[in-house]
């Protein structure tokens, strides 16, 4: 079993007893524990079932590689699945669920598969889902969502609280480890801005564990003088908690600090999602240990030899009584060692090597430990926990020598470093014969701004296993020369053991597990070479090697390896599959950071909104603006509102707020020149005090814009936008001016929003405007199309005489800031005259009555003004506008264009949105033929019927014509061609 | 994400504080122009892996349009200069020429 | 609108601004006595484009500086304009008022020097801040007043300091 040791455990604090349960079962742990410490003390080695057989699964690893051991945590608006407890810090009241078993962790009916493996080998999803194609959806797909999966998502609401904090460095030390501090240490004398990042609450990485000696100090002391030192200097940063989850271009790099994961509900945001600029990263993550791959590698009480010694030095918890430690190096000795020493039993040591001599092994057999070489495991006995091994002899075909009682297995199958951070953004690997395994190539870094290196590796991470050559490359790394030193035992160099024994058959191949995560087996991957994946990233796709959320931290390098052995190839040709951000998940939370409820997005509010807000306001977002779309009253549907706005502002008079449109100021001795290649229309003609309506198009002839020009002094023009163009637009605007037209002496300002705009419109929209008083707005002083400067009820405005409604209007431009009361004071003195709000449907409505069209509406991108019968607001005159050339292409001067029409249903009803005109025929894809688009349609309360504009091929000449449109239960309406303006076609109301 | 220093106020600004405009040097062609000449100004881009020129504003900061001289594959930025010019300058050129010397100009 | 949490955040009222747009050169230096250099503020006048200044002016008196402006440089091609109330304004103060902004600005506020304004943009919008002998100062454009009020304090929480 696995237990607590009585003494020991440098991370815990046993007079901080911390109560915690797992799967309802209550159990105690240490301040300083981790989840799987804590797990271990209580004895809870079988923590989850696997992804596809369901088999029961163990802790494995102590750290971020840890593959099987991820729980549920926490409940309801806490709740967060899949976290590793390797990585999960104990606190008071935690509570943990496994995951992925029905129903109970004990019993699992999902195991079945386990006894099916045989029948789901890799490449099984592809192959059996495909066929029949029905079966997807009405078997496979409910089974699978059932059955598979990891955590569940949260039901709840976060009740967290998380954000985003950007930082920069010159100098970004990624991993605290001894590593770590010693380049921080030589950077930071060097007087660079230093930022140190450590995943987990403590420094100094796995150097203590292994009892390194520094410069004549233990691990722990010389941590300890590192962190003070680097706390005493003004220009190093420190975090823990904070894992480095990914480089990015320009030395971009993303990390996710665990602010209050182990104090829940403490005031703190939970996470906060670091945005750093780094000039050089110094990634110093050290290297992760591989397992070795025999039968039953993945049996709970089978571990990393490392990351038993982690939970014994750590947290005084050992895994097992008796452990039998099976290795391909020298390194997993220290294990036997450190288990002996601690009072527990070894009884073997099994090293696939042919002779063990180096310091370890010989420090070993002095202790008494039984060690035997060229020998492996054939098998692991147990199901829910090792019950002991088979031994064979590692040259044969797994022929049981003896079997050994035990609890626990400890392997080692070499080290790797952990190059992740290296290559997200570049940098290139290299094979290493000696050591067995890929390591970033100093010689191809992934480079920077300047095209130099961006990443140095420091440490293990580098490929330097033993202690005192990690301290000489983290300094070379600082680019520092004086590394302390560090005394180390002689290791011999690791055998490249990929399947253990090395003649194992077909049986014991599909026990061993590359990835635990996935449930990738030896087999699987030999079967896909078979099959012909010889590309290491097909294989990858094809068995789901390295695809779990661990992403292949342990299964990389094996499952290459026994790749490269089914090609007969060399590893260094297989390659590797590509290491993608982020290093270990990242909460969603911390990625949307501040960005949820309230300030989700930048919502525009106008000078008037809190008024709309206390009138039962429907809002319309019109890009990131609210616009009103209607004001409903008491008993009213949407659609009556709007109904009732439109008939009293035909008949009253309404007030629209219309501040959302777009106001931009072009001033200058070329001002004139400059809006005439803007717009289709002549704006350098247009004298002042007047106002014309002008067209925008891009360079293709497409209309992108629409709105009023007034000419408000010899040099200057104010341009109205659409409500969602105005930063478009002044953007164009800005873009023609410094890179075409740069020595045009032109200036621009977007005032969009420094005025609040209100149109009020309507028959007694005068009358209104002269009860509030202060400025003549007879017909004769102000005349359609013109504006004025002056007051209006005591406040500064601009009145513009323009319509977009058909209706006598005017559009008041005042300071913002007076918007409101501005706004208030139009309602106030309208009240009388029957004034009621109206909202962007009302507008809609109106405007389609007129035959106006809307930008967005009218157009989609593929529509020029001739195809909408604006060729009047063209100027014929000009030699050159922005379009114009676009607009001579032939198939845009083509007859044959769909071009706007109006359009009336025989029997009164309102066409459907968007409805197409089917034609005669087939085209080249085979579906049918169109003649044509309704692209606004309304229910007209002034005419009593539905109206509706499209466009039409040829449709200005098919006039008086019947075309049948589609509709959404399948059936055709029939709409007879008319004239566009449905409502006072002379324009006489707009006039007076 | 990028890094370019604006040369009109000198930050370096990140790539959310820019918006990106495609291809830079284009020439324009207006009324008159054959439509070979519209079609390679409106259409043909170039997008090679390597030396490119391309347009940034400093949107969400001066607001200005500069030129981006900048490795597509490497992401190396040899330089940025302002918008205002139909072609790269000199000093932009011997950048490029510096750091890939088999670079056969802009055109 | 106010929120004190780590920091304070408080809404600064209307304050006038004009924008002007201008080249440099003899007819600017002399409407503005001194030219703040890149990205400065001198006096009253910040830097904000190369041909582009911001002049802060008590509300009331932003009509006269327009006048004034549109005097001095007359003959001069520019444009003056009141942009008062198209901004936000916000003071940010305490001693940990730069974490606020850290959260929320792609800006290193260790580099940024008093007297320095920096535009940029503040979670999902445009915003200029700058550094002043007590504390900083941020505007935005008036229609975005909440969703910013909103980023200040929610990053100003009392236990989300750095
Ligand atoms: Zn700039």
């Amino acid at each position: 079993m696995s237990t607590r040791l009585s003494c020991g455990g440098r991370l815990i604090d046993r007079r901080a007893p911390r109560d915690f349960s797992f799967n309802g079962k209550k159990m105690r742990g240490f301040l300083g524990d981790t989840l799987a410490s804590a797990l271990l003390a209580n004895d809870q080695m079988l923590v989850g079932r696997s992804f596809k057989y369901h088999r029961p699964r163990g802790i494995v690893a102590a750290g971020p590689e840890e593959p099987n051991a991820l729980v549920g945590l926490g409940v309801g608006s806490r709740f967060e699945p899949n976290q590793r407890v390797t990585t999960t810090e104990l606190f008071q009241g935690l509570t943990a669920t496994s995951q992925n078993h029905w129903p109970s962790l004990e019993y699992d009916v999902g195991v079945v598969n386990n006894y099916a493996a045989r029948f789901l080998p890799g490449g099984f999803y592809y192959k059996t889902f495909i066929h029949p194609r029905f079966a997807w959806k009405h078997v496979f797909e409910p089974i699978i969502r059932r059955s598979a999966g990891l955590g569940k998502a949260p039901i709840d609401r976060d009740a967290d609280r998380y954000e985003q904090a950007y930082d920069f460095a010159d100098v970004l030390v990624i991993g605290g480890g001894v590593a770590g501090l010693q380049a921080a240490l030589v950077a930071g004398r060097s007087g660079a801005r230093v930022l140190v990042l450590e995943q987990t609450a403590h420094w100094g990485g796995r150097a203590p564990v292994d009892e390194a000696e520094i410069g004549g100090l233990t691990a722990d002391e010389w941590i300890r003088n590192a962190v003070e030192a680097l706390e005493g200097m003004q220009n190093v940063t420190l975090r823990l908690r904070t894992m480095g989850a990914g480089v990015y271009d320009h030395g971009y790099v993303l990390a996710e600090e665990r602010i209050a994961d182990h104090t829940p509900a403490d005031g703190r945001p939970r996470k906060r999602l670091w945005r750093i600029r780094a000039a050089k990263v110094i990634a110093a993550q050290g290297a992760i240990e591989r397992p070795l791959s025999f039968a039953g590698n993945d049996v709970p009480g089978v571990m990393l030899a490392g990351s038993v010694r982690d939970f014994v030095v750590n947290h005084a918890v050992a895994p097992g009584d008796r452990t039998v430690v099976v290795t391909n190096n020298d390194d997993a000795y220290r294990t036997a060692i450190l288990l002996v020493e601690a009072g527990l039993s070894v009884p073997v040591v099994l090293d696939a090597r042919a002779a063990a001599d180096g310091e370890l092994p010989r420090r070993a057999r002095a202790m008494g430990i039984r060690v035997e070489t060229g020998r492996g495991i054939a098998s692991v006995k147990g199901g829910k926990r090792v019950t002991g091994v088979a031994v064979c002899a590692q040259a044969g075909q797994g022929a049981v020598l003896e079997t050994i009682a035990c609890d626990s297995v400890a392997m080692s199958g070499g080290w790797s470093p952990i190059v992740h951070l290296w290559s997200h953004c570049g940098g290139k690997l290299i094979w290493d014969e000696v050591n067995a395994h890929f390591r970033p190539d100093p010689d191809r870094p992934p480079t920077g701004q300047d095209g130099q290196g961006i990443v140095v590796t420091a440490g293990s991470a580098s490929g330097a296993l033993t202690t005192d050559a990690v301290l000489r490359d983290a300094t070379n790394a600082a680019g520092g020369t004086d590394a302390p030193e560090a005394a180390v035992p002689q290791e011999a160099p690791v055998a490249a053991i990929w399947v253990m024994p090395q003649g194992a058959g077909p049986e014991l191949r599909a026990k061993m597990w590359l990835d635990y995560q996935n449930d990738v087996k030896v087999s699987d991957v030999q079967l896909a070479a078979r099959e012909g994946y010889t590309s290491v990233e097909h294989t990858k796709r094809y068995t789901t090697l390295g695809m779990a959320t661990d992403q292949g931290k342990l299964s990389n390098i094996n499952g290459l390896a026994v790749l490269s052995q089914a090609l007969s190839i060399d590893i260094p040709q297989v390659g590797t599959t590509t290491f993608r951000p982020p290093y270990t998940p990242v909460t969603l939370g911390a990625l949307a950071g501040e960005a949820r409820d309230d300030i989700f997005q930048p919502l525009r509010r106008t000078p008037m909104h809190e008024w709309h807000e206390a009138h039962d306001v429907e809002w319309e977002p019109v890009g990131l603006w609210r616009r009103p779309y209607c004001y409903r009253r008491p008993g009213e549907t949407s659609h009556q509102a709007v109904m009732r706005e439109v008939s009293n502002t035909r008949t009253n008079v309404g007030l629209l707020d219309a501040s959302t449109l777009g106001k931009i100021i072009v001033k200058g001795p070329d001002a004139g020149k400059f809006l005439d290649m803007l717009y289709t229309g002549m704006m350098s003609t247009l004298p002042v005090g007047k106002c014309r309506y002008g067209l925008m198009c891009n360079e293709q002839g497409f209309l992108s814009d629409d709105g009023v020009v007034a000419r408000i002094d010899e040099e200057t023009w104010l341009c109205h936008t659409t409500s969602g163009g105005a930063d478009r637009i002044h953007a164009w605007m800005e873009d023609w001016l410094q890179c075409e037209w740069w020595d045009w002496q032109v200036f621009t300002a977007n005032v969009t929003e420094q005025y609040a705009q209100v149109a009020v419109v309507g028959p007694n929209a005068r009358k209104l405007l002269e009860k509030l008083g202060g400025m003549d707005v007879s017909k004769e002083t102000l005349p359609f199309m013109q504006w004025q400067d002056g007051t209006l009820g005591g406040f500064r405005a601009r009145v513009y005489r323009i319509s977009f409604s058909g209706e006598l209007s005017y559009e008041i431009a005042v300071p913002a800031n007076e918007g409101r009361a501005f706004w208030d004071a139009c309602v106030a003195v309208g009240a009388e005259l029957g004034a009621m709000p109206y909202g962007t449907e009302c507008l809609h409505v109106m405007r389609a009555e007129k035959g106006f069209i809307m930008i967005g509406d009218e157009t989609d991108g593929t529509v020029i003004p001739q195809d909408l019968n604006l060729g009047w607001a063209i100027s014929k005159k000009k030699a050159d506008y922005l379009g114009k050339r676009g607009q001579e292409r032939a198939f845009l001067a083509s007859p044959d264009r769909w071009k706007l029409v109006g359009l009336e249903t025989l029997d009164g009803s309102v066409l459907e949105d968007g409805a197409y005109a089917p034609a005669e025929g087939l085209n080249a894809n085979g579906q049918r033929n169109t003649q044509g688009r309704v692209t606004s349609t309304y229910f007209s309360p002034t005419l009593g019927r539905g109206i509706a504009m499209g466009l039409v091929l040829r449709g200005p000449d098919r006039m008086g014509e019947v075309v049948e449109f589609t509709k959404l239960d399948g059936s055709l309406a029939k709409a007879k061609i008319v004239d566009q303006v449905f409502y006072d076609k002379e324009g006489a109301k707009q006039d007076v | 994400m990028l890094i370019l220093e604006c040369p009109h106020c000198g930050i370096r600004a990140e790539e959310t504080e820019l918006a990106p405009g495609g291809e830079a040097h284009l020439k324009r062609f207006g009324p008159g122009s054959s439509d070979q000449e519209f079609e390679d100004y409106m259409f043909a881009r170039k997008n090679p892996k390597g030396v490119h020129f391309e347009r940034w504003r400093h949107a969400y900061g001066c607001g200005k349009w500069f030129i981006a001289a900048r490795c597509t594959a490497t992401l190396e930025v040899f330089g940025t200069y302002p918008a205002q010019t139909a072609a790269p300058p000199q000093h932009i050129i011997d950048a490029v020429k510096t750091r890939r010397p088999g670079w056969e100009g802009y055109k | 609108m106010l929120f004190e949490g780590f920091a304070k955040v408080a809404d600064a009222g209307p304050v006038g601004m004009v924008t002007l747009r201008a080249k440099p050169g003899a007819a600017l230096d002399a409407a503005l006595g001194t030219v703040p250099g890149h990205r400065q503020i001198a006096g009253n006048v910040a830097w904000m484009s190369p041909d582009e200044y911001l002049i802060f002016v008590p509300y009331a008196d932003v009509a006269a500086k327009i006048t004034e402006l549109d005097t001095a440089l007359a003959g001069a091609h520019h444009l003056a304009v009141d942009v008062s109330d198209s901004r936000a304004v916000f003071d940010i103060t305490g001693p940990k008022a730069a974490d606020v902004l850290s959260k929320l600005m792609p800006v290193d506020f260790r580099t940024l020097r008093e007297g320095e304004i920096r535009r940029s943009r503040a979670g999902q919008v445009a915003a200029a801040v700058w550094r002043h002998e007590g504390g900083y100062r941020l505007f935005c454009f008036r229609s975005v007043a909440r969703y910013v009020f909103g980023l200040l304090s929610h990053s100003a929480q009392p236990g989300s300091e750095i």
